[in-house]
C-alpha cells in the first residue's frame, strides 16, 4: 500500500492545515508518512502544494505520481493533472474554482457549501475537504475526530463540534458519491509514532542540549528555529531574540556564550553571508557557537522558498583567517534532532563554530519515526563554573595545554578576570604583536585540536549492498530519496547508497575506507543538489578521489524517486 | 578594599597627549568610587584607539569586532544581568560601522553603558574623517573637504527616547567622572558621548578648541524636558554643552524579560529529561 495525496492551491487558503491534518491523522492511524511542500514568495495567491505519502512501509521520499488531487484552485489541475494515477481522483469545489471540470477523474465537492450548512462557516471548508480524502481513502474518521477535539478544544466546545459536523459532511459525502474510488486504506494495528519536520528537529535538538540563547533575524528556511524556540521560551528558560540584522545576531549569541550559556543562531545564505566576520571571531576568540545554515537556491535572493544545496564550500571557506570548524548535514529530521545536539557538545568541548547545514527541503519535509532514543543525547557541561573556577590560583583564558583546550570560564563567578580578544593574543588575553607567540597559538586553537575534532566525526552511512557495483553518493537532505532509490533498483542490480551527514571534517578511514569502497564500485555516482558538485570536489581535493559521474539538480525542486531512478539508469551505460 | 592599584593594566600604546589617558584615569576613578571589582564588571569593545581601553585596565573583556561591542554586550546582559557591562568605542566604531546596533541598543533600552570616545576623527587608520568630523574638513582621502553632515549623537538619543544621554569633555576629569557614576547607577541604556581631542590627526578640535566651547549645563536645566533637551542637543558651535542632555525612566530590556525574571539565565539549571515530554507533542 503506498499512496499520494496532493493538496494545491493559492498561499492563504489552507493548504497546510489540509496537509498537516491528514499527516497527523495517517500517522495516529499507524501508518508511515512522508510529506514535502512546494510554495512561492508570497503571503497570498500563486500557486502552492504539499504532498503527502502514506505506507505501511517507512518512507523517505516523494513520488511523482498522485492518487488524490485536492485542488482548491484551477491551476492545480492543469498543473498536477498529468500526475494522476490511472485509479487516480481529483476532488474540487466547482463554486471556488468557478469553473466545471469533466471527466472520470473527477469529483466535485462542495467544499464551502457543506461547511457552511454544516459547520455553520465556510472557513471550516478544509475540514469538509480533509474528512472527503479519508472517505475516498476508505478510512476510519474517529481519529480525526480526536485530532479536531485536541486542536480547538481551547476554543470551546460548540467550535469542535461545528468542525466535527464540517468533517462528517465531507467524509459521508464521499463515502456515497466516490463509487469508482478503488482506495483501500484498512485502519489497521495502531502503533504510536511521531510525525516530525527537519525545522522542529533541530530546535529540539537544541532544547534538548540545554540551548540558552537564540538570536536570529527571520530569513527563510531557517525561521522556523526561532519561532518554535520562542513557543518554549517560558518552559525551557531559553531567551529568544530577533536581532536587528543578521551581524548583530552571531555577536549576541558570542556574546552570551562568552558569559556562560549556550548560544545559538540560524540563517540561510544571505544572512550567513553577514555572518563571516563574527564567525572568524567565534573562531579567534575560541567561543563555542551552533549556527544553523538553511540553503536556498542563490546568487543573491535566488529562489527564497526553494531547495538547494549550494552553500557547503561558502561554509567550508567563511571567515577570514584559518581556524577549526565542524559542519553536520542531516539527511532526516532524526539526524538533525542528533547532530543539534552534537554540534553544541562539540561547540562547547573544543570551543569552535559547528554548522548545522540544512536546506528547504529537509526543513519542510516530514518523516514518520517509531521514536526518538534520549538515551543517545550527550550532555555535558565543560564550562569552569562557581565553586570549581573560585579553587583556580591563577586563571588564563588561553592557556597553553597538551590538547590545546584551555579553561572557558563563566566571567563573574570567581575573582579573576576572563579576558578575550579578537586581535592575536597572548595566554592572559591581551594584544600581542610578536612572532613567536602567534606562532604558540596557532599551534593551540588549530593543529593542536583538529585530530581531536577529527576523531569526533562519525564515519559515512552505507546503505545496501556492501560490495555494490553503483553507489549513490551524497549529503544532506538528498538521504531519503537515495535510499528509495536503492531499495528500489536492489530488485535488479547491486547498489548501495553512501551518505555524509558529518560531511567536514571529513571522516578519517579508522572504522570505514569509504574512499576504498568507492574506488571498488563500478559506478560511484555523486548525487548534488547543486550545478558544479561541491562535495564531491571536497572529497578530490581532500582524498584524491573523482567520481566517475555526478547527477545535479539545480531547478529549485527536489529530486523525486521516479525523477532519480531516470537519472541512475542514464548513467548505467557507463557500468 | 579596591584602589586605583587594582586596576592597574597593561601599558597603553596611544599616542602621548592623547584624550583617551584622562577618560583611562575618569573611568578608573568611577570604579575605585563605585568598589567595584575588576571581575565584577565586563568591558566589551570593538576596534579603534577608545577598544583597547580595556587591555590598559583589568576587567572581563570581550574585544571583538569593529562596530560589533553592542550586540555582543546585549548578548552577555541576556545571559547575566547581575554583570554590569560598559561598552568603550569611538565614534567611528559605534557611530559609523555599529549605527544599526547604536539604534536598536537605544530601543531596547539594554542596561549597558555606552562610552563613546569621540574624536571626530579615525585615528588607528591614520585620519579619515568620521562621522562626527565637521562638514568641510579635508583629509587625505576627502581632498576636497566632508560634503556629508556631521553626525548629532545628542540629537539621535533624544529622538530615540534613550533611557539617559549624556555630553562630557576628557579634559573634564571630574566631571567625565560623575557622569560615568551617574551612567552606571542608571538603570538602562545610558550613552555618553565624550569629546576627546586627538593630538595627531584632528588639528581642528583641539583642547583649546574646546575649552573655548564647552560649558556646564546650568543648574535650572530639566534633563527630563525632551523638547527642551532635543533644542539643548542642537546647539553645536560656539558654544557646546556638556553634562545630562537626557534622561527618562522606561524601564530596562531586562527587567521585562520574563524568563530572566527569577535569576540571570547563567545560573539557571538545565534538566535533559523535560525534552520527553515535549516529544509527546510529536505523536
Amino acid at each position: 500500500m503506498d499512496y499520494s495525496i496532493k493538496i494545491g492551491g493559492e498561499a492563504g487558503q489552507g493548504i497546510q492545515t489540509i496537509g498537516d491534518a491528514l499527516g497527523r491523522v495517517f500517522t495516529r492511524s499507524g501508518y508511515y508518512v512522508f510529506s514535502h511542500q512546494d510554495y512561492e514568495s508570497r503571503i497570498r495567491g500563486g500557486h502552492n502544494f504539499y504532498q503527502i505519502r502514506l505506507s505501511d512501509q517507512p518512507l523517505a521520499a516523494s513520488k511523482n505520481k498522485i492518487d488524490i488531487l485536492v485542488a482548491l484552485d484551477q491551476e492545480s489541475i492543469t498543473s498536477h493533472e498529468h500526475e494522476l494515477t490511472s485509479n487516480g481522483r481529483i476532488i474540487y469545489d466547482a463554486s471556488t474554482l468557478k469553473f466545471k471540470n469533466e471527466g472520470p477523474v473527477f469529483l466535485e465537492i462542495a467544499f464551502e457549501k457543506l461547511a457552511l450548512e454544516q459547520g455553520g462557516d465556510k472557513i471550516m471548508a478544509n475540514m469538509v475537504a480533509t474528512g472527503a480524502v479519508l472517505g475516498m481513502l476508505g478510512m476510519g474518521l474517529d481519529i480525526f475526530l480526536e485530532l479536531i477535539t485536541d486542536t480547538f478544544k481551547n476554543k470551546g466546545d460548540q467550535i469542535v463540534l461545528a468542525n466535527k459536523n464540517a468533517a462528517q459532511a465531507g467524509y459521508q459525502y464521499a463515502r456515497q458519491h466516490c463509487d469508482k474510488c478503488t482506495f483501500a486504506v484498512a485502519t489497521d494495528e495502531i502503533k504510536q509514532r511521531m510525525l516530525i519536520g527537519g525545522i522542529e528537529s533541530i530546535a529540539l535538538g537544541a532544547l534538548a542540549s540545554g540551548c540558552k540563547f537564540y538570536s536570529a533575524y527571520p530569513m527563510t528556511p531557517s525561521t522556523g528555529i526561532m519561532n518554535y524556540l520562542a513557543s518554549k521560551e517560558d518552559e525551557y528558560g531559553v531567551i529568544v531574540e530577533q536581532a536587528e540584522d543578521e551581524i548583530a545576531a552571531i555577536n549576541m549569541a558570542l556574546g552570551a556564550s562568552y558569559a556562560g550559556v549556550r548560544a545559538m543562531t540560524g540563517t540561510s545564505g544571505g544572512g550567513f553571508a553577514l555572518m563571516v566576520e563574527g564567525l572568524s571571531l567565534a573562531g579567534m576568540t575560541e567561543t563555542p557557537i551552533v549556527i544553523a545554515m538553511g540553503q536556498r537556491p542563490g546568487p543573491a535572493t535566488g529562489f527564497p522558498t526553494r531547495t538547494e544545496q549550494g552553500d557547503l564550500e561558502f561554509l567550508l571557506s567563511a571567515g577570514h583567517g584559518e581556524f577549526p570548524r565542524v559542519i553536520f548535514t542531516p539527511g532526516t529530521p532524526h539526524q538533525a534532532f542528533y547532530l543539534t545536539n552534537k554540534a553544541f557538545d562539540i561547540a562547547e568541548k573544543y570551543q569552535i563554530p559547528v554548522f548545522i547545514l540544512f536546506d528547504t527541503y529537509l526543513a519542510d519535509s516530514q518523516w514518520t519515526f517509531d521514536s526518538f532514543d534520549l538515551s543517545q543525547l550527550r550532555y555535558r557541561d565543560y564550562r569552569l563554573r562557581g565553586d570549581a573556577f573560585k579553587v583556580q590560583h591563577d586563571y588564563k583564558r588561553y592557556a597553553f595545554t597538551d590538547s590545546g583546550i584551555s579553561p572557558l570560564a563563566v566571567p563573574g563567578d570567581a575573582s579573576h578576570v576572563v579576558v578575550v580578544d579578537s586581535d592575536e593574543h597572548d595566554e592572559e588575553g591581551h594584544i600581542v604583536e610578536d612572532a613567536a607567540t602567534r606562532i604558540r597559538m596557532v599551534g593551540k586553537r588549530l593543529f593542536k585540536k583538529l585530530p581531536l575534532i577529527k576523531s569526533e566525526i562519525a564515519p559515512p552511512d552505507l546503505y545496501g549492498d556492501h560490495e555494490a557495483r553503483i553507489v549513490l553518493t551524497g549529503w544532506g537532505s538528498t538521504y531519503g530519496v537515495m535510499k528509495e532509490v536503492v531499495d528500489e533498483l536492489a530488485k535488479s542490480m547491486s547498489i548501495a547508497m553512501l551518505h555524509f551527514s558529518e560531511v567536514y571534517p571529513l571522516p578519517d578511514f579508522t572504522h570505514f575506507d569509504y574512499v576504498a569502497f568507492l574506488q571498488k564500485a563500478k559506478l560511484p555516482l555523486c548525487i548534488e543538489h547543486n550545478a558544479t558538485g561541491q562535495f564531491s570536489r571536497i572529497l578530490r581535493a581532500e582524498t584524491g578521489f573523482i567520481f566517475k559521474a555526478r547527477i545535479h539538480k539545480y531547478d529549485g525542486r527536489p529530486f523525486t524517486v521516479e525523477e532519480l531512478i531516470g537519472e541512475v539508469h542514464g548513467h548505467l551505460g557507463n557500468v | 578594599m579596591v584602589t586605583l592599584e587594582t586596576y592597574r593594566g597593561q601599558i597603553p600604546a596611544w599616542c602621548p597627549g592623547c584624550g583617551n589617558f584622562a577618560i583611562l584615569k575618569a573611568f578608573k576613578d568611577m570604579l575605585v568610587e563605585l568598589q567595584l571589582e575588576p571581575h565584577q564588571i565586563t568591558v566589551v569593545s570593538g576596534i579603534g584607539q577608545a577598544a583597547k581601553l580595556p587591555h590598559y585596565t583589568r576587567c572581563n573583556t570581550f574585544n571583538g569586532l569593529h562596530g560589533r561591542a553592542l550586540p555582543v554586550a546585549t548578548g552577555i546582559r541576556l545571559a547575566n544581568h547581575a554583570m554590569p557591562v560598559i561598552v568603550t568605542t569611538g565614534d567611528g566604531d559605534c557611530y559609523g560601522e555599529g549605527g544599526n546596533h547604536l539604534m536598536a541598543a537605544i530601543r531596547r533600552n539594554i542596561n549597558v553603558k555606552l562610552f563613546v570616545h569621540n574624536n571626530q576623527i579615525y585615528g588607528l587608520t591614520k585620519g579619515q574623517p568620521s562621522p562626527t568630523t565637521s562638514e568641510g574638513t579635508k583629509a587625505k582621502n576627502v581632498p576636497f573637504g566632508v560634503i556629508s553632515e556631521q553626525f548629532n549623537p545628542m540629537a539621535l538619543a533624544v529622538a530615540l527616547d534613550c533611557g539617559f544621554a549624556a555630553r562630557a569633555f576628557a579634559a573634564d576629569t571630574e566631571h567625565l567622572k560623575s557622569l560615568m557614576k551617574a551612567a552606571m547607577n542608571h538603570k538602562g541604556f545610558a550613552l555618553i558621548d565624550i569629546l576627546q581631542p586627538c593630538v595627531t590627526f584632528n588639528k581642528v578640535n583641539t583642547y583649546e578648541w574646546y575649552r573655548e566651547r564647552v560649558y556646564h549645563l546650568e543648574p535650572e536645566y530639566n534633563p527630563e524636558d525632551r523638547m527642551a533637551a532635543f533644542s539643548k542637543s542642537l546647539e553645536w558651535g560656539d558654544r557646546i554643552p556638556i553634562g545630562v542632555i537626557y534622561r527618562n525612566t522606561r524601564p530596562a530590556f531586562e527587567e521585562r524579560v520574563p524568563m530572566i525574571a527569577a535569576g540571570p539565565l547563567v545560573y539557571q539549571g538545565f534538566d535533559p529529561s523535560r525534552i520527553e515530554e515535549t516529544l509527546k507533542e510529536f505523536y
